[in-house]
């Protein structure tokens, strides 16, 4: 039988990222997948003749240059091409137009608030120091605060070094932000509600939290922190849908022979004298290696493929806390033609961008009050894109397909299990909130795939369907992600690491867990480093 | 102040012409973004350059050519007397095709590149970035039969660049536009005139210019926007093209080439060797012009050489002066262009080198600004050897859709 140097469990991006990285430096490694395509939450497909929807993640910024530079990931096909012209809709109607010239967008703003016009300097200076902080942390390993090891101290001398340079008064507003909800951090900044609820929306995508809750100002600055070709805060379209991104990483895994398998769920990670040595397929058979890394997330790895019996004590019920709640949906829409909406002028840049429908911060919070009593929002919060109004391979020439991110959607409904029945009453409520901006959307329609928490689970085996692989708040971030103590991508049991979003950086297509978690295990197996450093922007 | 119809104003000699198809490009000019190429207005942008840049890239975009000097010479000593001038054969440029071309001084020195059409046995098509009237009436002088005419204002031109460019004029009706190949050139019918096309560009993508009597230009405009709309047409300007070209290798006028009768300084001009255009250079084709100095440095080798380089980090190394080492002791060469490239996700730039210099290391000495502080770094470059950017559609025929 074939043994392996590594075996990676699942073959989301970040899990191709690792592979690819550990076959780049010479190791033999094959890549374990379920289903029989590619991508995990980074996927496209064709689920109606013509049409590729890029099933869950739908837009890319956080994705790491120096990765995609170093894997010739342009070579492997990949093109990002940032996309402009968001239009944020108010409870009436009212409109708030991103642009991408300042002097536009300055203006817009000032149509609703002068007040928040000149704030708006103010924020967007705040944010990018932020987040320029936390950047720099994204391809880096988090160090263990509780070690005297020459790379913890240096690491932790590395972030104390960029806080410091924040200065003092800086110093305690980013501790202060750290723990702030997104709607108290804005009130320093704004007075109008629809701007206001604007710039909040980032602050709950993908997390059980609501503008209100503490901790959420800092998913706000998650949203943000990425960049497209150095514009931070920009997002961009991955061209033939965000299933473009895994398969140029799979061909750099490929092309360095790293070995690539679908239809091969994983049973069990097999431990043998505490360490790991193999797996066993769903199908029985069995496949050894040096080393195994998961890409599942933290409480699917430990709990549902490992032994309760193989892990050490306090993990198991560790991974059975992990705070990984499911909080949204996702419905893709496949139209007939472009959908108009209301109150928007026949401008050919701003009715082709997103449509983010926020309403008001208060409406937000109400969404998340259903998610709470167990029930989805009856007035949801929905992110929209109309990829194929850029990308010309998504859709046949006029049609296109509408991403529509909703937000909140529980994982178990106070009322019983989910059914096919109540997943497409919740993609109606979807459908009548945009139908509510642009009479006639429904009309367009052609094909809709509804995704709740229940199908995300199901399909690309994200635990309660948390897009983030656990929950992005304080307590399970930088040296506390997945749990503390294991944050340097080595887990309890000998030879078995962990490479997914449950890992610093934490969620979003940035192939940067998969980065680190490479260099990591090629620094335990004696191998030089094949990872790359970033290339900061803000240098 | 206003002027009434029987006024002359008195600025109409200062202001810039209008292009046959600027009515629908001024409209869509929604950043009233205007240079000049050759006394015409021309658009630096029209709504934001990378946007437009990323048309060419990802869907397509047409660019105003009306300005780019176009000359015709026709009769039966038309082909010896461009042979004459250029340093290709032109006696192998089949009908219906185009081709690549520089000119040279007797020294060698480039005087401007440009394409050659052959419209027929003894008719051409020669385009250039600047006027040359003169240099083409010196260059006939001894042709008896020979006529060049300046139709660069008879002519519109249209380019139209990006990975759905043929699908558009698919689209549009142009049937079997799929079977030119890269440098064909091709007739359709077109109203009570004729379109030229010809599968040619300054993008280094798949692409076509597109010719029409000027009287017809809206009218084409119209009809490429109305077939485009579902395929992502836009206009794109010189920043947009300016980065398009650099991916693809390609030269700039007043970037990497500096015109040999408008050079002041010793060799501030370049050899075609230099520009690392070598292979347009035919030494087996009877005599032309620059021959004997040319065939002098293909033996001695170019002082210079024209060089693709990766450069570490995000800087664009614009204007950056390369070194031989990390000290900057001893300069070597000078970047002539630099962007970061959005489709190669590399920092790219295209540097004149001292050529003896190409073998050992090649430092670049950037400086960049952080909200107004100047920063300087000194950064080890790597030679590319091949174009930074070349997709397959650009070559295959037929192309695909998209």
């Amino acid at each position: 039988m074939k043994s392996y140097d590594a075996i990676v469990i699942g073959a989301g991006h970040n899990g191709l990222s690792n592979g690819a990285y550990l076959a780049k430096a010479g190791l033999d490694v094959v890549v374990l997948e379920k289903n029989d395509y590619i991508g995990g939450a980074a996927a496209s497909r064709e689920l109606h003749a013509g049409w590729t929807y890029s099933n869950a993640s739908y837009v890319c910024s956080m994705l790491r240059q120096a990765l995609h530079r170093d894997l010739d990931l342009s070579r492997h096909g990949l093109i990002l091409v940032p996309y402009l012209g968001t239009v944020n809709f108010g409870d009436d109607g009212e409109t708030l137009v991103a642009y991408p010239n300042e002097a536009a967008e300055y203006l817009e703003l000032k149509r609703h608030s002068a007040h928040d016009a000149d704030s708006m300097h103010r924020f967007q200076a705040d944010l990018a120091r932020y987040a320029q902080f936390i950047r720099k942390t994204l391809l880096r390993t988090p160090p263990d605060p509780t070690s005297f090891r020459l790379r913890d101290i240096r690491e932790l001398l590395f972030l104390g070094k960029r806080f410091w340079s924040l200065g003092e008064k800086e110093m305690y507003e980013y501790v202060r932000f750290f723990t702030m909800s997104a709607a108290e951090f804005l009130e320093d900044y704004f007075e109008n509600d629809l701007i206001k609820a604007a710039m909040a929306s980032p602050g709950i995508i993908g997390t059980a939290l609501g503008v209100y809750s503490p901790g959420s100002a800092y998913i706000l600055l998650h949203h943000v922190m990425g960049d497209v070709d150095g514009n931070i805060g920009a997002w961009g379209l991955a061209r033939g849908g965000m299933g473009a991104i895994s398969r140029a990483i799979a061909g750099a895994l490929q092309e360095h022979g790293g070995e690539l398998r679908t239809n091969a769920g994983v049973q069990k990670i097999l431990v043998e004298e505490g360490k790991a040595v193999g797996v066993v397929l769903e199908s029985g058979e069995e496949v050894s290696a040096r080393i195994v890394v998961s890409n599942l997330d933290a409480k699917r790895t430990f709990t549902r493929i490992m032994d309760r019996n193989d892990l050490p004590p306090g993990i198991y019920e560790k991974a059975e806390k992990f705070k990984i709640r499911g909080s949204s949906g996702k419905v893709n829409i496949a139209l007939s033609g472009l959908p108009k909406f209301t109150g928007l002028p026949e401008n050919r840049y701003i009715n082709r961008g997103g449509q983010t429908f926020s309403g008001s911060l208060e409406t937000m919070e109400r969404a998340y009050d259903c998610w709470k009593r167990g029930r989805w929002s009856d007035d949801p919060f929905v992110e929209s894109v109309i990829p194929s109004a850029w990308d010309p391979t998504v859709a046949p020439p006029g049609k296109h397909w509408m991403s529509n991110f909703v937000q909140y959607c529980p994982p178990a409904l106070a009322d019983g299990p989910w059914t096919p029945q109540k997943r497409d009453q919740f993609g109606q409520t979807v459908v009548d909130k945009i139908e509510r901006y642009s009479p006639g959307f429904r009309d367009l329609i052609v094909h809709m795939e509804v995704r709740t928490p229940h199908e995300l689970e199901q399909e690309i085996g994200l635990t309660e369907g948390n897009i983030f692989q656990g929950e992005l708040t304080i307590d399970q971030l930088l040296f506390n992600r997945p749990f503390p103590g294991y944050a340097q991508y080595r887990m309890p049991v000998k030879n078995l690491y962990m490479c997914g979003s449950s890992t610093h950086p934490g969620g979003g297509v940035s192939a940067a867990c998969g980065a680190n978690a490479a260099r990591e295990i090629l620094l335990d197996l004696k191998r030089p480093n094949t990872v790359p450093e970033d290339d900061f922007y803000d240098e | 102040m206003t002027f009434t119809m029987n006024d002359v104003n008195p600025y109409a000699g200062e202001r810039l012409k209008e292009t046959h198809f600027h009515p629908r490009e001024a409209a869509l000019n929604i950043r009233d973004a205007w240079a000049s190429w050759n006394g015409y207005k021309f658009a630096e942008c029209y709504y934001d350059a990378e946007y437009e840049y990323f048309c060419v890239r990802n869907t397509c975009g047409t660019y105003d050519i009306c300005p780019m000097q176009k000359y015709l010479v026709r009769g039966g000593d038309a082909e010896a007397m461009l042979n004459r001038m250029v340093t290709r054969d032109i006696t192998k440029l089949p009908l219906n095709r185009v081709t690549y071309v520089v000119w040279c001084t007797d020294e060698g020195r480039v005087v401007d590149d440009g394409t050659i059409f052959r419209l027929a046995a003894d008719e051409f098509m020669l385009t250039c970035g600047s006027p040359c009237s003169n240099w083409l009436r010196m260059s006939a002088f001894g042709f008896g039969d020979v006529k060049v005419i300046d139709g660069t204002d008879e002519i519109a031109a249209l380019s139209l660049q990006g990975p759905t460019s043929c699908a558009v004029l698919k689209k549009m009706g142009l049937a079997g536009i799929e079977l030119a190949r890269p440098f064909d050139i091709l007739y359709f019918p077109f109203h009570d005139d004729t379109l030229m096309v010809s599968r040619t560009g300054f993008t280094g993508d798949l692409g076509y210019e597109l010719w029409i009597t000027p009287r017809l230009a809206l009218t084409l405009w119209d009809e490429l926007y109305a077939a485009g709309a579902d395929h992502g047409i836009q206009p794109y300007g010189e920043e947009a093209t300016n980065m398009a070209r650099l991916e693809a290798g390609f030269i700039m006028p007043d970037m990497e080439l500096h015109e040999a009768l408008k050079t002041i300084h010793f060799e501030h001009d370049q050899s075609p060797f230099e520009l690392n255009l070598g292979w347009l250079v035919d030494f087996d084709k009877p005599h032309f012009n620059g021959r004997s100095a040319l065939l002098k440095e293909k033996e001695r080798g170019p002082k210079f050489t024209l060089t693709r380089l990766d450069i570490p980090g995000n800087k664009p190394a614009e204007g950056a002066i390369l070194y031989n080492n990390e000290r900057c002791a001893k300069d070597i060469g000078y970047v002539t262009s630099a962007m970061w490239s959005p489709a190669v996700k590399a920092n790219i730039a295209l540097a004149m080198i001292k050529t003896e210099f190409l073998k050992g290391d090649i430092w670049a000495e950037i400086y960049h600004q952080k909200e107004l502080r100047q920063y300087r770094k000194v950064v080890l470059c790597t030679v590319i050897r091949k174009p930074f950017w070349t997709p397959a559609r650009a070559r295959a025929t037929p192309p695909p859709d998209y």
